[in-house]
């Protein structure tokens, strides 16, 4: 009895060991970004491709107000409802104190500045494909918009998703900084670039699994809507079947083929692409037609 | 006495019904007109935009007919189109009940989206470049509307 009971011991110990290491943030090495030199020019072309002001802006925001990183707008899911948070250039209530190496850990790994794994409602899974020279110039981009003193507001999220540590399990089971596809030319990998790494479009257009992952298998191939209400779209071909200047003209104007515009959530999304360069948007446009 | 009760009963229950299937198909109605609407608006802005992807070759006077169509109809009166409980949780509609909770902004939305269509009309027949620039104003202005209040679609 007194061995079984040992052996239980052993084993919950051994448990425990294991959680803790498979759960712990993990950062980057201390010197990844020696020799990196920040732009802050490009660091704002960054910024429009990664699509940052969609979610961190106010709600309602328009115009200039969209460079107002105050956060609060609210993301449901199944496990809870997400606000984003003020990532302004607030040193106090912002992240106008973080290092580049802070920003870096935070896109790459999803773990905050005390070593706290974030939720991937912030999409770190997509943006662990940025270059660390991109993240450098984002946050040189990002220390010149203005400031807001509005607090971050809580996320509402229930157990057992509260635990954050668990996270680190999440991540271990669903991380996968890969690529999803294949580039054969310089124009294709471009736009695996702006659609894998920054623009993190699989985050809405592909489905997820119970647990939240995205589910590979089904990359872009549209989604229900988190709202609950409609779906998000297939936008792989065949399926999907938009002819090249079709989607390039919607990025730069908001208007599909028969000439409806875009709305919702989309609609940011489009923002962000009419301020990216031409040949972005044409590289974006190729990427999903060789899909097919 | 009985009896009576139970007519009268039947004839209140029977009104009731026929006020609700009249007021359905007051609304259905009306979301079908602002649908229409909509569809006359991306028929001219179909032609506009042909011009401006490259797809049809420049005609200012095909141009300008398109825009001054939706000039004439940006200026019809759409009040009756947007009847109370036409919103998407109240009826077969992707229209968001917050824009009756917003009305002062719905019908700035709705003036700078005539303004951009003025501007057009001018632009149509001056030359493509012209017209490039406007239709990105008529893009923003169409987005900006359905980016508040418009549930996402099937």
């Amino acid at each position: 009895m007194r061995r079984l009971s040992r052996y239980v011991v052993f084993l919950a110990i051994v448990g425990i060991s294991v959680f803790w290491l498979v759960t712990r943030p993990e950062t980057l090495p201390g010197d990844a970004l020696d020799g990196l030199v920040a732009d802050a020019g490009r660091g704002e072309q960054v910024f429009h491709a990664a699509g940052c002001a969609s979610c961190h802006s106010a709600v309602g925001a328009e115009g200039e107000a969209v460079l107002v990183l105050s956060g609060g707008q609210s993301f449901p899911s199944p496990f809870g409802s997400f606000t984003a948070p003020n990532i302004s250039s607030d040193p106090v209530h912002g992240i106008g104190a973080w290092s580049a190496m802070d920003l870096a850990n935070a896109m790459k790994h999803g773990v905050s500045p005390d070593g706290q794994h974030y939720y991937p409602a912030f999409p770190y899974t997509t943006y662990a494909r940025a270059s660390l020279q991109d993240i450098v110039d984002l946050r040189a981009y990002l220390a010149t918009l203005p400031a807001s003193e509005i607090a971050s507001q809580p996320h509402d999220v229930g157990f057992p998703f509260n635990i954050r540590r668990s996270l680190g399990g999440w991540k271990m089971l669903f991380a996968d900084s890969t690529w999803v596809t294949e580039a054969p030319s310089p124009e294709l990998e471009r736009g695996r670039y702006l659609v894998e790494a920054l623009g993190h479009c699989g985050e809405c257009h592909t489905a997820r699994n119970v647990l939240g992952g995205t589910d590979r298998s089904q990359w872009l191939a549209g989604a229900p809507d988190p709202s609950g209400k409609g779906n998000i779209p297939n936008i792989r071909p065949p399926a999907f079947d938009w002819v090249q200047a079709d989607i390039i003209y919607y990025f730069e104007s908001g208007f599909t083929p028969d000439f409806d515009s875009v709305g919702g959530h989309m609609a940011h999304v489009v923002e962000n692409l009419s301020k990216l360069k031409p040949e972005d948007r044409a590289a974006i446009a190729s990427y999903l037609l060789a899909l097919e | 006495m009985k009896r009576a009760f139970t007519l009268t009963a039947a004839t209140l229950s029977l009104a009731v019904l026929t006020g609700t299937a009249f007021a359905d198909g007051h609304i259905d109605h009306a979301i079908k007109a602002r649908q229409s609407q909509m569809n006359l608006y991306a028929f001219n802005l179909g032609a506009l935009g042909a011009m401006a992807k490259g797809q049809v070759e420049y005609d200012a006077e095909a141009a300008t007919k398109a825009a001054t169509n939706l000039v004439t109809l940006m200026s019809l009166d759409q009040s009756m189109y947007w009847p109370q409980g036409s919103d998407s949780g109240s009826a077969k509609s992707n229209t968001k009940a917050d824009m009756w909770a917003n009305f002062p902004d719905v019908m700035a939305k709705g003036k700078a989206t005539y303004e951009a269509a003025v501007a057009m009309q001018t632009a149509a027949g001056t030359d493509l470049e012209a017209l490039r620039g406007a239709m990105g104003a008529l893009g923003g202005a169409c987005t900006a509307c359905h980016k508040a209040y418009r549930e996402p679609m099937n």
